[in-house]
């Protein structure tokens, strides 16, 4: 068994206090006292929930919901992006959608995280990805699943992997995610 | 553009959290140190300075907007002009090159850049979400938004790609962890070892706790003055420190949010467009890189920044260095990783592309004199972070890039010992350094060339 940490975990929250330290008497020598007080910390919430819009891209979130995998590309060079753009960076010209679900693809890099953004802390460990399609010029950031963190190597690097669809959709680009290749289940 | 000099610096002790102060107070306390330093009281300064340039990353780590004004307030320069400067983790070296620009154009003779992050108001994982939000919030985020994920892709990549290990990397946090022993504005002072390095819990395989920098609240501020402007600062009574310091060299470069995005361009293209001249006029190294493509390296890709390469190629030519290696007496750059260190050493021509892991490990970028208990088979020749950089340092963003200038004025002054207490970190008469400052995935990338008046 794993010894535990030397340290607990630290936290906000807890008792509400009522009634601060502050001197009965306002006289000089209280007041000077005062550049000695320790600083008070209040907590201060801040949610928001945004309408966000995806977009010229939209279509890409549409087309996962829907088990396709779209790529944007410029009609006259062929330059193909991954991450779908609206626009070429270099002819600056509209581009045009593909599909690209049954591409060949590999990984082009990871990373396994065991610690992260407080959203995602859940889910440690996870395995982020790149992943490079045959005849397409940019990557793909997504979570590699169907591996054992545990067992992390630079041999995944150039592993075929191929994608998985989330039956229900959240319209997120992580309603794609990939596996090895010859992962048998679907 | 006129001569830009660098005449003063503060820097506030880099901390995990100054409760005891608003980020106002923390600045001021950069600020005070830099106006005392010149033998001025605050009233006189006040009356010298023409402007400022204010430098803070993230609106959400203060929950305060416009707090730059706060800070230009509470220094007492209203109504003078001033202004903010955002670009991620390069705020800080985008800022001081701000100012250098007020001087340079001939707008300001007295500018002083200020700047700060409180990054503790917040536990470290929401900070991470922070500092993740960051990048793309459509595309990047959503899948497990975390910087150090990020990076630790990156290097698997240069790994992969160069055969960089993980002992290379390590070599970077014992340098600059045992530099900054000797840093009393450090926020991490310690002696590790290359075990210790590997032995730290893992945040992002293969990046360990020692391999990444810390969240700091901290502040820091640089004044820059013209020619008249160094006249209007004496004839108040300032004391001038010699020999003067120039900020004779500025580069700026950009690259994709996504780092997905970047570019993985042929040979010839890199060759011409990013190689440095040393590069270019090499015989042995374009075959060198020849080679690297015959076997299937492209540029950038994810291991490399090419907004990096970009500014140091327009610093260097801008300040006249051809050979940065030996041209350079020290480097101050954003080691938020080791990683990122091993990957700016390529950036910045210290070594060619995919050589920056045994550079790491040869001791070129040691500080000499220091036992760092590490076998090194070079002699230090352009030492990186003597201060300690990012990583032991700490990395309160918006200040990170200002501190840089002001620990690089110091080295150039002579004056480290006066500032630190301590000789260790002093370089024997150095006369040129460089300060670099990087954003999100190399996204923004400053880099500026310091140099003593000969």
């Amino acid at each position: 068994m794993a010894k535990l940490p030397e340290q607990r975990p630290e936290s906000l929250g807890g008792y509400v206090v009522h009634g601060v330290p502050f001197p009965l008497e306002t006289d000089p020598d209280a007041l000077a006292f005062l550049k000695r007080m320790a600083p008070l910390q209040i907590e201060q919430e801040y949610r928001i929930t945004y309408l966000h819009s995806y977009g010229q891209d939209s279509p890409w979130f549409a087309g996962a919901a829907n088990r396709r995998l779209l790529a944007t590309t410029d009609p006259v060079s062929g330059y193909t992006y991954a991450t779908p753009r609206g626009n070429d960076v270099y002819t600056g010209a509209e581009t045009e959608w593909i599909d690209i679900t049954h591409r060949p693809a590999k990984v082009h890099a990871f990373t396994v995280c065991y610690f992260g953004s407080e959203e995602f802390l859940p889910e440690c460990p996870y395995v982020l990805a790149l992943i490079e399609y045959e005849g397409v010029n940019t990557l793909f950031l997504t979570r590699l699943m169907g591996l054992d963190p545990q067992q992390a190597t630079l041999d995944w690097i150039g592993m075929r992997v191929r994608p998985r669809f989330l039956r229900n959709s959240k319209l997120k680009p992580t309603d794609v995610y990939f596996v090895p290749a010859d992962s048998t289940e679907d | 553009m006129r001569p830009v000099y660098v005449v003063s610096g503060g820097v506030s002790k880099f901390a995990k959290a100054r409760p005891d102060r608003t980020f106002q107070a923390v600045v001021k306390e950069a600020y005070d140190y830099a106006i005392t330093d010149l033998d001025l009281d605050f009233p006189t300064f006040t009356r010298c300075v023409d402007g400022s340039v204010a430098s803070y990353f993230s609106d959400h780590f203060s929950r305060q907007l416009m707090a730059g004004i706060m800070v230009q307030d509470y220094l007492g320069l209203c109504p003078k002009p001033g202004h903010r400067v955002e670009g991620g983790g390069a705020t800080g070296g985008l800022c001081l090159q701000e100012a250098w620009k007020s001087i340079a154009s001939g707008h300001m003779d007295v500018c002083v850049a200020y700047g700060f992050e409180t990054m503790s108001h917040v536990e470290t994982w929401k900070g991470n979400e922070f500092i993740a939000l960051a990048s793309d919030v459509s595309w990047d985020y959503p899948v497990g938004g975390f910087y150090s994920g990020y990076y630790a892709m990156m290097v698997t990549r240069h790994m992969k790609e160069f055969g960089t290990t993980v002992e290379q990397m390590a070599h970077v946090s014992v340098k600059n962890h045992l530099n900054a022993y000797h840093n009393p504005y450090a926020q991490k002072r310690n002696r590790y070892t290359i075990d210790d390095v590997r032995n730290a819990p893992m945040v992002a395989w293969p990046l360990t706790r020692l391999d990444i920098c810390v969240m700091s609240d901290g502040a820091a501020a640089v004044i820059l003055a013209s020619e008249a402007g160094l006249q209007r600062l004496q004839a108040a009574g300032a004391a001038l420190q010699r020999p003067r310091v120039l900020l004779t060299g500025i580069g700026r470069g950009t690259d994709a949010m996504r780092m997905a995005d970047r570019p993985h361009v042929d040979y010839d293209t890199f060759l011409r467009d990013y190689a440095t001249e040393q590069e270019k006029s090499s015989d042995e190294t374009r075959a060198y890189y020849k080679r690297l493509w015959d076997h299937g390296t492209r540029y950038p890709g994810v291991h490399s920044f090419r907004a990096g390469r970009t500014a140091g190629n327009m610093a260097y030519k801008h300040a006249g260095i051809s050979n940065p290696l030996q041209e350079l007496d020290f480097i101050e750059l954003h080691d938020a990783y080791t990683s990122s260190e091993i990957q700016t050493y390529e950036d910045l021509g210290l070594c060619r592309y995919g050589e920056g892991g045994p550079f790491a490990a040869s001791g070129k970028a040691f500080m000499p004199g220091l036992d760092y208990g590490l076998k090194l088979p070079a002699k230090p020749v352009c030492p990186v972070n003597p201060s300690g950089g990012l990583i032991a340092c700490g990395h309160p963003v918006g200040a990170t890039g200002l501190m840089q200038g002001v620990f690089a004025l110091w080295q150039l002054q002579g004056t480290v010992d006066k500032h630190f207490g301590d000789r260790a970190l002093q370089l024997k008469n150095p006369r040129r350094g460089a300060i670099h400052s990087h954003a999100g995935t190399g996204t923004y990338v400053t880099v500026s060339i310091l140099e003593r008046e000969a």
